[in-house]
């Protein structure tokens, strides 16, 4: 694909090739990639300032009345011990997200370098590292989670090392594809620096890397909400996030027979869980609508 | 065609054959063993060494394995941590219970898609099929738990309609099981029905947009009879690939859809064994699934080979 094809909104697109910049025409934002990007920032600004703007802690007990909109509450009222729904929202965002976020970096940082090893070195290191994946990919992969956390006991740092190494069999999958892919152009500036001598991490950071960020950052976005709902499934069986921490997860299980009463509780973090993957899924296919029209090399420095 | 179908499941034999070490495997990550996690921490060491030995955890581990394998052939599955008893009796009735349970709902989700996928594809375009398009793709960012809570909100606590968790007892009626299963059942078929819609109209309107489809409309051929006489079957073999897909999926879909109705299947035994470390009957479930969700896998692509011309003449 090259610069003369960008699409609908033609503009300067195709005046100046390669100056290295991202192109004005390709950066607009559609109004549906405004209100996922406006979602995104409210539930990272909750997450981040949380201690600020939840009025009470999270396992703070603010009445003996469950399920009820009490004086002592803010108003979205208590949950099933008697403590403050808003609060564990607040709090349950910085968990959520924040297992999910340090899952999906762990999956990319082994996916990506495990994977471009794999499609640089190819031969048996390639065979093995490809089989091993395939034998992993072979569960699905909530029962691979059922399995490892039977066998060891859950703790956090087993959820979001079970969590990261599923996810890091699909990136491994895409980024050695990828890397696989890519035209010979790019596979001579590889063979060059092998013979200057470069280790395989200087061309995996300098070669191969920049070549593959578009369809490497889209598959980010989509790792990233399957991470969120894998943990807070998890958290939901009652075998990932332990109460009392607040997860949104952990959040629709205890809350789950307040329901029967007719306390929505359980609804609202379930509710929160689906706004974010839902804006982080119009970001991606905004992403990747746009960046479709653009060389991927394009959007480096 | 033979080759091709044979080759498959060579394949699929290796890839059950490969998950058997890697469940077995999850007993052996534990620092420690079984032994001591019955036991706990305290037990003095004369104890836990006597327990392993009643246990046969003495023996190397590849000998263990090929026990456990081997019983697993037969279908003795060994005996549960947890309560002692055969896990074959425990499974028997729990595995039934999650077969009707996903039974139904294939029943009723697999011809609903296509049905809706097909009436999405005739009328592309149109309002009828934006609103089928969107509804899928709401229904698929929701996670099931939310799907269950909102489904017993509304149609068991506002309604009144549906009765919340499912009572089942051994002398009801095939009807009367039904409706105590209705929501479990209505929140499967919403978690498997979005993704087989879509796939479905897309594949009938890629099959649509090709050469013979065009022929076939400048001959004069009525709409409906293109649809279901020239672009389904040709359709055909990726719609069937989604649908068996999408079955497979229901293996995961049930453990969060029978732990959300304590719906006593396997899939909540399973949770439960996880919760009290009852590793050789997690071990048991994990191999149930774990096989199941290769076969359709397995079921999915040979169908796919059988029902695509091109590949069925080849060879």
């Amino acid at each position: 694909m090259t610069t003369n094809m960008s699409g609908p909104t033609e503009t300067t697109a195709s005046s100046g090739e390669s100056d290295g910049k991202i192109k004005d025409s390709n950066l607009r934002l559609t109004t549906t990639a405004w209100i996922a990007i406006l979602i995104l920032v409210f539930w990272v600004g909750v997450a981040v300032f949380a201690p600020f703007l939840a009025p009470y802690g999270e396992g703070d007990m603010v009445s003996m009345e469950s399920f009820k909109v009490v004086e002592e509450s803010s108003f979205l009222g208590t949950d099933y011990l008697g403590r403050d729904v808003l609060s564990r929202i607040i709090y349950g965002a910085r968990m959520t997200l924040g297992l999910a976020l340090i899952a999906t970096i762990l999956s990319f940082s082994t996916g990506i370098v495990l994977g471009f090893v794999a499609a640089i070195s190819r031969g048996w290191v390639d065979q093995i590292l490809s089989r091993s994946v395939d034998a992993i990919m072979a569960f699905p992969s909530i029962m691979l989670a059922l399995i490892i956390i039977g066998g060891v006991g859950t703790s956090l740092p087993v959820v979001i090392f079970t969590v990261a190494m599923i996810d890091a069999t699909r990136v491994f999958r895409l980024s050695r594809a990828r890397a696989l892919a890519l035209d010979a152009s790019v596979m001579e500036y590889v063979n060059v620096a092998e013979a200057r001598g470069e280790g395989v991490t200087w061309i995996m950071l300098q070669e191969i890397l920049p070549n593959t960020i578009v369809p490497l950052a889209a598959e980010f976005g989509i790792r990233y909400t399957f991470a969120i709902l894998f943990i807070s499934s998890l958290s939901f069986l009652g075998l990932g996030v332990q109460p009392p921490g607040a997860d949104w997860g952990v959040m629709v299980k205890e809350n789950l027979q307040g329901l029967l009463y007719g306390a929505p509780a359980a609804l609202l973090p379930a509710a929160c869980i689906t706004t974010v993957s839902v804006a982080v899924n119009l970001l991606v296919d905004w992403f990747l609508h746009r960046s479709s029209t653009t060389i991927p090399g394009e959007l480096m420095e | 065609m033979t080759y091709t179908i044979l080759h498959r499941l060579a394949l699929g034999l290796v890839t059950m054959w490969v998950v058997s070490p890697l469940v077995f495997a999850s007993t052996e990550i534990l620092p420690g063993d079984v032994a001591e996690s019955i036991l706990g921490k305290e037990a003095p060491a004369e104890v836990v060494a006597a327990m392993r030995e009643r246990l046969g955890l003495d023996r190397p581990a590849y000998v263990r394995y090929w026990d456990w394998l081997s019983g697993l052939l037969v279908g003795d599955l060994g005996v549960s941590l947890a309560s002692g008893r055969e896990i074959t009796e425990l499974i028997s009735d729990r595995l039934w219970n999650t077969v009707r349970l996903a039974a139904i709902t294939a029943v009723i989700s697999v011809p609903l898609a296509v049905i809706l996928g097909l009436v999405s594809a005739m009328k592309a375009g149109t309002l009828l099929d934006r609103t089928i398009s969107i509804g899928t793709l709401c229904v698929i960012s929701v996670p099931e738990f939310f799907m269950a809570a909102l489904l017993v909100f509304v149609f068991a606590v506002q309604l009144r309609w549906l009765p919340a968790m499912p009572i089942l007892r051994p002398d009801q009626s095939f009807l009367s099981s039904m409706w105590s299963l209705a929501l479990p059942i209505l929140t499967l078929t919403f978690a498997v029905l979005a993704h087989m819609t879509l796939m479905t109209r897309n594949a009938v309107i890629n099959v649509l947009s090709s050469a013979y489809i065009e022929m076939a409309l400048l001959k004069g051929v009525p709409n409906y009879r293109i649809i279901l006489f020239h672009a389904f079957p040709n359709a055909l073999s990726p719609i069937i690939n989604v649908i068996a897909l999408n079955l497979a999926y229901l293996v995961a879909g049930v453990v969060i859809v029978e732990t959300a109705f304590s719906y006593p299947g396997l899939a909540r035994l399973m949770v439960d064994a996880v919760a009290t470390r009852d590793i050789p009957l997690v071990q048991a479930c994990g191999m149930i699934f774990s096989v199941t969700y290769v076969m359709l896998n397995l079921f999915a692509d040979i169908l796919s080979i059988v029902s695509n011309p091109r590949l069925r003449l080849s060879q």
